[in-house]
């Protein structure tokens, strides 16, 4: 065992790689750490991420030394930017912003505003109200703007009614419209300029066409489709391949003609120089990706278009129904290459300034993905999970791997995550009062100016170290016990380092062993959040937990008298040599069964008092009487005192009667999908073990359990509280009991006994005492023992019930209950669950009560509704009797395999011992 | 007695069918239960349409193998096979999809309790007198477990959803009226508060009934023979005729009507589809050609809008709800017509600011977890369902007429497309179909078999339907926008 432990020990190590990961502040992760016995799920590993980055920082490093060379026009200026967090009150609601490339001034659009505002050192100054005329028109309700990134002067919208129009900041009049494109049919929903080509602006829209337009020119040079491939060839391939605007960067000479040029280079992989006129080569090959799936003619929206900033001739598009597809703007007839990226709309992508390969998409599904565009097929390799969908996304400058969110719906923060770490944002920025629609890094070189407009008519500049840092407030720490008492803590490795020079104290039996990971320069988190996590042993032997097993498993709960279970569980104590336990149950017995008393032992749980003295009282909860009680006149005859191990036979009752509707609510109810058992306010339904057979024979049958009435609804009540669990978790149970100072309260009660007897004859009512058990419970429940705790709870009933707070009560129930369902004792914990009154507890099995089915013919899973297979379209399991489905208890000889309804076999039966599906076989049913 | 004699009278009229006729198209079997002396109800109307003619809706039993699976999918879910299926089998991609949206709201995980959910179903339902809708969801109420006492009226019912009253009046009728206020008043009414999500899924359902009234009204459902009305005890045979004679009968006689009446404007209604498609043609090619003006645009969106409300058929008698179900809701009188009466004005709403796909979907689906999804997905496919014909002509782009019937119903409920031009609806929707749009969907309960018969003479009657859904889904999407966007408002 020992080699065992170590190995999972590494495992745990290898979790506290990244704490702040793996502590996310859930109870699942808590339970993770010592879990692993429980079965409770895996933690998944984190180290393959890295890899993948550092290979494309490989792949790119060239690039980048190349790409650098040529950036001049965008370089920040010597005086570095100032500010402060700011903002100014807009008029109306923003629906987008853009960034001079001077970052002095930025332009905010909407349906009805258009200004450009000077970003000064303490505020926005309004500079230019770009909506003129006495009339506003609709071309100036706009949906997205965007500032040409070479020159100052140019700015294009997108409106609302499906208009481009372009702005020319340098006409003398105060009207500064320039040009007016009415090309699109719908609404357009995103412009954008060429980052180095001073004519060429692409615009994508709700009819599901991008269009490409020269502003020398009067109309689209280039349409692109977004229909299925090739359903767009005959239609919009009368463009010329080779178009004039193409030429220009030739006559320029500038040096983005060179840039141009390379990047094709690269991508062709082949050092052929080649002239720009020439078609590029057919990309069929690249095109692996593209799937058939849309059906032609049905256009679907275009939500953005993103010139890549690093290729020349290339662009992103993203579309309503989740596809992304990226073109070579000399193609118009189809795209280079597609892939689906979202569930549903992508509603924007960004180039990453750097990176060639790199786009960010957001989608309606509340994903932010990042995927390399280098490889063969485009590669997922960054994923993060906000809460609400994503509007935009904008990579931050300078910083490879952050980018900024905000969303459309619901959530009015601006998130700045790291895509490496996609569960907890790097910064927040929280000053929208209304959905923030737009979002712009002031500076393409500066990484800590963030522009924001917002549906809230505001205009926000937000500062990196103003942000708030949801990591700071996440718990860095984890603490965890075992089952059997080991302790696993991690922290900041800092805390650790400083502590670890401390020797433990001489007193202390437990060993600590420490697992210090090795910083790897490479991790990205490095210096953030490195963390050291420690583990604590109980010595061998020390540790064992099998008194507690023991214990629940023999307890005896209900469905007998008060004095006979106090006597049983008393028992139990003793033989386990728990005799503290053993001598409490004897007192409780004596406080609350006193003979003048005994008729009211039965209030809480009325049960028939069948014949259950006589049987040995030795194993598990012996409820047979009561459910005998209820079912006999029903149940098979011969079923009595035979073997029903192993079969959990819920509800009992409750299945014999519905088993009686059955053909009314058949066809209507909700099939394959019902809870199990009603928890509520049953007592008697019971588990039936029988102590005579248990482990004597083996199950002859088992009966599936089904057929509750219509499913009820699931009580809307908050999950029990959740961390209650690590108090009583605590592994000191066992040794504690020996100590002098924990047993001096039950001196006192020691003594009672004595008292006790002789008060009985004067008749003092039990509620004499219900202090001093409530006292007693307590000092249980903080001794560690809340399986004592709650089992006196459950036993006394109404008796103590009142006297504690429901909250307390619901601790111990919770608790137990988690201890119970560590050490796989389902049965026990259910029974628990069953037997409290606690609302937030008797829930808790109403939780997924899902049942599958399979069909009984070709072992398919059954669908959702129904009780015909989809695939041999044959009934799952008729009665041989009434030849309907059995939605209830079927029953089978296991002779022939013909069955049944339970109560009709059983009638079966009284008039024939043949099968009843005629199959001449004697049936024996037990 | 009174029973005991109908019995008796359905006996011998029965015998007197089986042994003096012998009729082969019955069947053998029925012999048997009616010795027993069981009443025999005999269903009313033929089909499940009173305005499809039995034998152009599909039989049972000749479906393909995809409508097999919807109405073992539909059984399965309603244990019935009810006639809005068997009517909506026309489109059966949208019926898939309607099945598995309803069998949702109605049956698997959500906020509300099952009885709740039929309740609310009635109340909506009622609120257009749909008796068909009420009585299903009655029986189905009933069945989940429901209180009988809340359907002798709304004021039997939990304060909570007396509540909801309020709130399934506005939708159904003025749904531009919602305010924030409205929402708040349901989530912060103490111990009768409703919580978010519920509130969602019951604006879900009321909507979802709502335009489910309008297409049994708009295609004319009969009603089920288990439920009021849509069966007789009375015997079939007065004149010692087969039962299957006399409905035979009567079917070719109203067919012969219908052709005839056909025949009469056959050239007439020809024409109409040419010129719509003609129309079609003209609106496509010169689009780009004469360029209206902004404020031209403004204004005939505000034309439309306007004349919608004066849309109406002439016969405006008052129609008065049977007892039955008016008891299920308070202010039978409270109506989209008192509205258009008056003139009031409708404010316009700009689905560019808040629209179904980025807005209310994510509301929905963030507080009723999929459903936003399944709604979404019958909206696609309610708005892009074509079979690329028209008439008897194929391989016709109806894109145009489709988006055309949406964006009117939107405009009549105030909502407007910046990118649409509102005078390509005159074009392409006459008036006939106008009124039987504006009266499906804001007074279906006036819908008559005229009007229906009336517009679009030449068209197939799956193609009718298929307009209905297209009603029926830009109807909910409207009610939903409204409602969400007051949510919305609300959490912000």
């Amino acid at each position: 065992t020992d080699k065992k432990r170590s190995t999972s020990d590494k495992g745990r190590e290898r979790d506290g790689l990244f704490p702040v990961r793996r502590f996310r502040p859930s109870r699942a992760a808590l339970l993770n750490g010592s879990g692993t016995r429980g079965g409770r799920g895996s933690i998944s590993s984190s180290g393959s991420i890295d890899e993948r980055s550092s290979d494309c920082l490989d792949l790119t490093a060239e690039g980048i030394a190349m790409e650098k060379m040529s950036r001049v026009t965008t370089a920040l200026s010597s005086s570095a930017l100032t500010g402060h967090t700011m903002h100014c009150h807009l008029d109306a609601p923003a629906n987008a912003i853009s960034v001079c490339r001077d970052a002095a001034q930025v332009v905010v659009a909407g349906r009805s505003i258009f200004k450009i505002y000077a970003i000064e050192e303490e505020q926005f100054v309004e500079k230019l109200n770009l909506r003129v005329g006495r009339k506003p028109s609709l071309n100036l309700s706009c949906a997205d703007v965007v500032w040409h990134q070479m020159d100052e002067n140019l700015l294009a919208t997108a409106a609302t009614n499906g208009v481009v129009v372009t702005w020319n900041l340098g006409r003398p009049s105060r009207n500064k419209q320039d040009q007016l494109f009415t090309e699109h049919k719908r609404t357009v929903n995103k412009v954008c300029f060429h980052p180095s080509e001073a004519h060429v602006l692409l615009s994508g829209s709700q009819d599901g066409f991008m269009k490409c337009f020269d502003l020398r020119r009067k109309d689209s040079v280039s349409t692109f489709s977004g229909e299925a491939l090739g359903g767009g060839l005959g239609r919009w391939s009368s463009e010329t391949p080779v178009h004039p605007m193409f030429c220009h960067p030739v006559l320029k000479l500038g040096h983005s003609f060179v840039q141009g040029l390379t990047s094709e280079k690269r991508i062709q992989g082949k050092a052929r120089p080649r002239s720009l006129y020439q078609k590029p080569p057919d990309p069929v090959g690249i095109c692996s990706e593209i799937n058939g799936e849309m059906s032609p003619g049905q256009s679907e929206s275009v939500r953005d278009v993103q010139f890549s900033i690093r290729d020349y001739f290339t662009f992103a598009s993203t579309f309503e129904n989740g596809n992304v597809q990226l073109w070579d703007i000399r193609r118009p007839d189809r795209c280079e290459r597609m892939f689906t990226a979202h569930n549903g709309p992508v509603f924007c992508c960004d180039w990453h300034p750097e990176d060639r390969g790199w786009l960010a998409t957001g989608g309606r599904d509340k994903m932010v993905k990042v995927w390399d565009m280098t490889t063969q097929r485009a590669k997922e390799v960054h994923c993060v999970q906000t809460i609400a969908s994503v509007a935009r996304v904008k990579w931050r400058p300078e910083c490879r791997h952050h980018l900024a969110t905000c969303s459309m719906m619901v959530d009015h923060n601006i998130y700045v995550w790291d895509v490496r770490r996609p569960f907890v944002p790097a910064a927040m920025f929280e000053e929208h009062r209304d959905v923030t629609t737009g979002i712009a890094w002031r500076h393409p070189h500066d990484p800590s100016f963030l522009l924001s407009g917002s549906k809230d008519s505001t205009l926000c500049q937000h500062l990196f170290r103003d942000a708030s840092q949801p990591v700071e407030r996440a718990n860095p720490e984890g603490l965890c016990y075992g089952l059997f008492g080991d302790l696993a803590f991690a922290a900041k490795e800092s805390l650790v380092a400083a502590e670890s020079g401390r020797k433990p104290y001489a007193g202390d039996r437990r060993q600590p062993i420490f697992f210090k990971r090795k910083l790897d320069p490479a991790e990205p988190f490095a210096g953030l959040a490195s963390s050291a996590l420690s583990v604590f042993e109980m010595e061998p032997g020390s540790g064992s937990m099998s008194w507690f097993v023991d214990t629940a498993e023999r307890y005896a709960l209900a469905g007998r008298p008060l004095a006979e279970l106090c006597d049983h569980n008393s028992k139990v104590a003793r033989e386990l040599g728990r005799n503290q336990v053993a001598q409490t149950w004897t007192m409780l017995r004596i406080i609350y069964c006193s003979p003048g008393l005994v008729p009211t032992t039965n209030l809480n749980h009325s049960v028939g008092k069948g014949s259950s003295c006589g049987l040995p009282l030795m194993n598990s909860f012996n409820l047979k009487d009561m459910a005998q009680g209820l079912g006999s006149e029903t149940r098979l005859d011969r079923s009595k005192g035979d073997t029903r191990s192993d079969t959990v036979l819920l509800d009992s009752s409750a299945t014999l009667i519905t088993n009686e509707d059955n053909e009314e609510t058949e066809g209507s109810d909700v099939p394959a999908d019902y809870l199990l058992g009603d928890a509520e306010g049953e007592d008697d339904e019971l588990y039936l073990l029988d102590p005579d057979h248990a482990h004597t024979e083996e199950p002859e049958y088992v009966l599936p359990q089904e057929a509750f009435p219509l499913r009820h609804e699931i009580v809307d009540t908050p999950p029990g509280p959740e961390n209650l669990q690590d108090k009583a978790d605590s592994p000191h149970v066992s040794g504690s009991e020996a100590d002098v100072a924990s047993l001096a309260p039950m001196d006192s009660s020691f003594s009672l006994v004595s008292v006790s007897h002789a008060l009985y004859d004067s008749r003092l009512p039990p509620d004499f005492f219900s202090a001093l058990v409530c006292d007693m419970l307590r000092f249980y429940a903080e001794q560690g023992d809340v399986q004592m705790a709650v089992s006196v709870l459950i036993v006394l009933g109404e008796r103590v019930r009142k006297d504690i707070d429901e909250q307390t009560q619901e601790h111990w129930y919770a608790s137990y209950i988690d201890l119970l369902q560590r050490f796989c004792l389902w049965n026990v914990s259910n029974q628990v669950v069953k037997l409290s009154t606690s609302r937030a507890i008797s829930c808790l099995n109403q939780a997924s009560t899902t049942l599958h089915v399979n069909c009984s013919h070709c072992k398919r899973p059954m669908s959702s509704r129904g009780w015909v297979c989809d695939r041999c379209h044959r009934c799952a399991s008729m009665c041989a009797v009434c030849h309907h489905v059995v939605k209830g208890l079927f029953v089978w000889c296991q002779g022939c395999s013909h069955g049944g309804h339970l109560q009709h076999i059983m009638k079966w039966l009284e008039g024939s011992s043949h099968c009843p599906a005629g199959c001449g076989h004697l049936c024996e049913y037990s | 007695m009174r029973l005991a004699t109908a019995a008796n009278e359905a006996y011998t009229a029965s015998l007197a069918v089986s042994e003096l006729l012998g009729c082969k198209q019955c069947g053998g079997g029925r012999g048997q239960d009616e010795e027993l002396g069981i009443r025999i109800p005999r269903p009313l109307g033929h089909g499940p349409s009173r305005f499809i003619p039995e034998k152009e809706i599909l039989q049972v039993g000749s479906e393909d193998a995809q409508m097999h699976a919807l109405f073992a999918d539909s059984f399965a879910a309603l244990g019935r096979l009810d006639n809005i299926t068997l009517v909506m089998v026309f489109h059966p991609q949208y019926l898939e999809s309607f099945l598995k949206t309803q069998h949702y709201l109605l049956q698997m995980d959500g906020p509300l309790p099952l009885h709740y959910r039929h309740y609310i179903g009635i109340m909506a339902a009622a609120r257009h007198q749909c008796s068909y809708l009420v009585n299903l969801h009655v029986n189905d109420f009933l069945h989940v477990g429901g209180d009988s006492k809340w359907l002798n009226g709304l004021e039997n019912a939990p304060q909570k959803l007396q509540n909801l009253g309020e709130l399934n009046k506005l939708l159904a009728h003025r749904p531009w009226l919602i305010t924030k206020e409205h929402i708040e008043q349901l989530l912060k009414a103490e111990e009768h508060s409703w919580s978010l999500a519920e509130l969602v899924h019951a604006v879900v359902l009321l909507t979802h009934y709502h335009s489910l009234a309008s297409f049994t009204f708009g295609c004319g459902i009969s009603p089920e023979i288990h439920c009021d009305g849509g069966h007789t005890f009375r015997p079939p045979s007065v004149n010692n005729y087969c039962i299957c004679d006399i409905t035979n009968g009567n079917h070719s006689v109203e067919e012969n009507q219908v052709n005839s009446a056909g025949n009469v404007s056959i050239s007439d209604s020809f024409f109409e589809v040419e010129a719509l498609m003609e129309k079609m043609r003209q609106l496509q090619e010169c689009r780009d050609e004469e360029e209206a003006s902004q404020e031209e645009m403004a204004s005939r969106f505000e034309i439309e809008k306007r004349e919608s409300m004066f849309v109406f058929s002439s016969d405006d008698d008052e129609v008065t709800p049977a007892r039955e179900i008016s008891r299920h809701f308070e202010d039978t009188s409270y109506g989209y017509k008192d509205f258009s009466r008056h003139g009031m004005h409708v404010p316009t709403f700009r689905v560019q600011d808040y629209c179904w796909e980025d807005h209310g979907y994510s509301l929905v689906n963030r507080l009723y977890p999929d459903v936003g999804q399944l709604i979404d997905e019958k909206f696609h496919i309610a708005y892009n369902l074509t079979y690329n014909t028209m008439a008897m002509h194929k391989d016709v782009d109806t894109s145009m007429l489709r988006r055309a019937i949406w964006n009117y119903i939107h405009c009549m409920f105030g909502i407007r497309y910046d990118d649409y031009d509102y005078g390509e609806i005159n074009q392409l929707l006459d008036r006939s179909f106008k009124v039987y749009i504006k009266t499906i969907v804001c007074t279906p309960e006036k819908v008559t078999k005229r009007m229906y018969d009336s517009f679009w003479r030449q068209f197939k009657h799956s193609e009718k339907v298929h307009v209905n859904l297209l009603l029926i889904e830009a109807r909910m999407q409207a009610e939903l926008l409204y409602a969400l966007r007051a949510i919305t408002r609300y959490m912000t």
